[in-house]
């Protein structure tokens, strides 16, 4: 028989670690849409997609800027000591993972700018009758285009990857410490921006490419949680408790029903029919896959905040 | 230079709590929140049943996951024996720290910055013990320098055995407890 008694009790510590609520699955959820969303108008841009009059690379940019602007909020409403936030920005902590975001994060709305510059919305052309000048003379320019759109697959690529990376640096959360949770969070981030831009999209091509890609991203997803779970189940006790912890723990109805079934698996199924022509395209599959991917953030978050050594 | 650390006698600590509250009184800890506290774990059964008390706190790690994830460098080591600190005026309260210590030793301090033991560090500089050293009545608390091979915790070491807690975590901690 073993048991442990303590006088401690610290506020978000104690009995469960939970320093970190709703604002930072947030953050990470708004953060890998807004990367996968990114590489998407990226690629668009890269591959010309310009000539097109409906392309999404015109408005996917705009979408970014505000949903960015709102995970970065979550993420201010997050911190303990606001007025202090600033300090961010007065130095540079090269093995933090959380300082390296904060300055990718100061690289990508530049980077958001120069795409929304190549066509700006209406609302904002209409008052600063300049911006058509410029808009007119990068898409005269090609080789801009393109470099626009290579700055902005690139940059979304890192902000994906940090927000696996922000997490699996906390080495004291076994659930988190695993070198596969930054590939997870940008296939998902992909899958949840290919999922909306399908739900958007005015151009038919790009609906139907994104359905596919989408797809693909669901399987490969699928395999980088098998890899993960199969990564911590063959590590430590420690390691293999925090794999239960989603298995068959307090998390695994959440993690099975609302990640695994609705948010992959059918929505998966759905729109596999739908590209292969045996049903029609149905906003129901990017739905589930959008809320299935902000699930999977919480559940993770919340997970790994329970899960410790011992 | 100096390794600041400490020698924990687990056969003479009796979980008095003189310590915790030592530290509460010297260091103004809010009221609900602790930088030190008594873990017991008992294990095994009558007639082979063993306790062991340990008096808990920061672990002032050389390789402190606290220091690294800081994404302001609030948290550091002390030019002194590298102790482990959080400067206030440069905590955002992010709370990675938190999240990165796997002996839950950092607390939100209800100002706004995070909080924790720090060995006292303002007696220390004045070549005093920390408080909880100072008033433990059985004397089974030890601060000194690792690195001094003369030094009381380093001849405890040498003589004693010992256990420091989740080595396996890589932090290199610097409390140990005797055997």
């Amino acid at each position: 028989m073993l048991e442990i008694t303590t006088t401690r009790h610290n506020h978000l510590i104690d009995p469960i670690l939970h320093a970190w609520n709703w604002e930072i699955p947030v953050y990470l959820f708004l953060g890998g849409l807004v990367a996968g969303m990114m590489i998407i108008s990226g690629y668009f841009l890269f591959k010309e997609r310009v000539k097109e009059d409906n392309c999404s690379c015109f408005y996917l940019p705009m979408i970014s800027f505000v949903l960015l602007s709102l995970g970065m909020s979550a993420l201010f409403l997050d911190l303990e000591h606001k007025l202090f936030v600033w300090r961010l920005y007065t130095t540079f902590q090269i093995t933090s993972p959380m300082s390296w975001g904060a300055w990718i994060l100061i690289l990508v709305y530049p980077a958001l700018i120069a795409n929304i510059l190549i066509r700006p919305p209406k609302f904002i052309a209409n008052k600063i009758p300049k911006l058509a000048e410029v808009s007119q003379k990068l898409i005269e320019h090609k080789w801009a285009v393109k470099n626009i759109g290579v700055v902005n697959m690139l940059l979304g690529g890192m902000v994906g990857m940090y927000t696996g990376i922000l997490l699996s640096s906390l080495g004291a959360r076994p659930l988190w410490s695993t070198s596969v949770l930054w590939l997870l969070f940008l296939i998902s981030g992909l899958s949840g921006a290919a999922a909306f831009v399908h739900l958007i999209a005015k151009n038919v091509y790009e609906r139907e490419l994104l359905a596919k890609s989408d797809n693909a991203f669901l399987i490969i997803e699928l395999f980088v949680i098998a890899m993960m779970i199969i990564g911590l189940v063959t590590s430590s006790k420690s390691h293999m408790a925090a794999a239960h912890l989603l298995l068959n723990g307090p998390f695994a109805s959440v993690f099975w029903i609302f990640v695994i079934a609705l948010g992959i698996v059918i929505p998966l199924y759905i729109q596999l029919l739908a590209v292969n022509h045996k049903i029609k395209h149905t906003p129901i599959a990017p739905i589930m896959v959008i809320i299935g991917g902000l699930i999977l953030r919480f559940v993770i978050v919340a997970a790994g905040q329970h899960s410790h050594w011992f | 230079m100096a390794r600041f650390g400490m020698v924990i006698d687990t056969r003479k600590c009796v979980g008095c709590t003189d310590c915790v509250i030592a530290c509460e009184t010297e260091n103004d800890v809010p009221n609900g929140f602790a930088r030190d506290w008594i873990v017991q774990i008992s294990n095994g059964k009558f007639p082979n049943a063993q306790v062991e008390i340990l008096s808990e706190r920061c672990n002032h790690c050389s390789d402190a996951p606290c220091v690294t994830t800081c994404p302001t460098g609030a948290s550091h080591y002390h030019d002194i024996g590298g102790i482990v600190l959080v400067n206030h005026d440069e905590c955002i309260g992010c709370k990675a720290c938190i999240e990165s210590c796997p002996y839950g030793a950092r607390f939100v301090h209800p100002e706004g910055y995070v909080d924790k033991c720090t060995f006292c560090v303002h007696r220390v500089e004045e070549g005093l013990d920390p408080a909880c050293v100072s008033v433990c009545p059985t004397h089974c608390m030890h601060f000194g320098d690792f690195d001094d091979p003369n030094s009381e915790v380093s001849k405890l070491l040498q003589s004693r055995k010992h256990h420091s807690l989740l080595p396996e975590a890589g932090t290199t901690p610097n409390i140990y407890y005797l055997t």
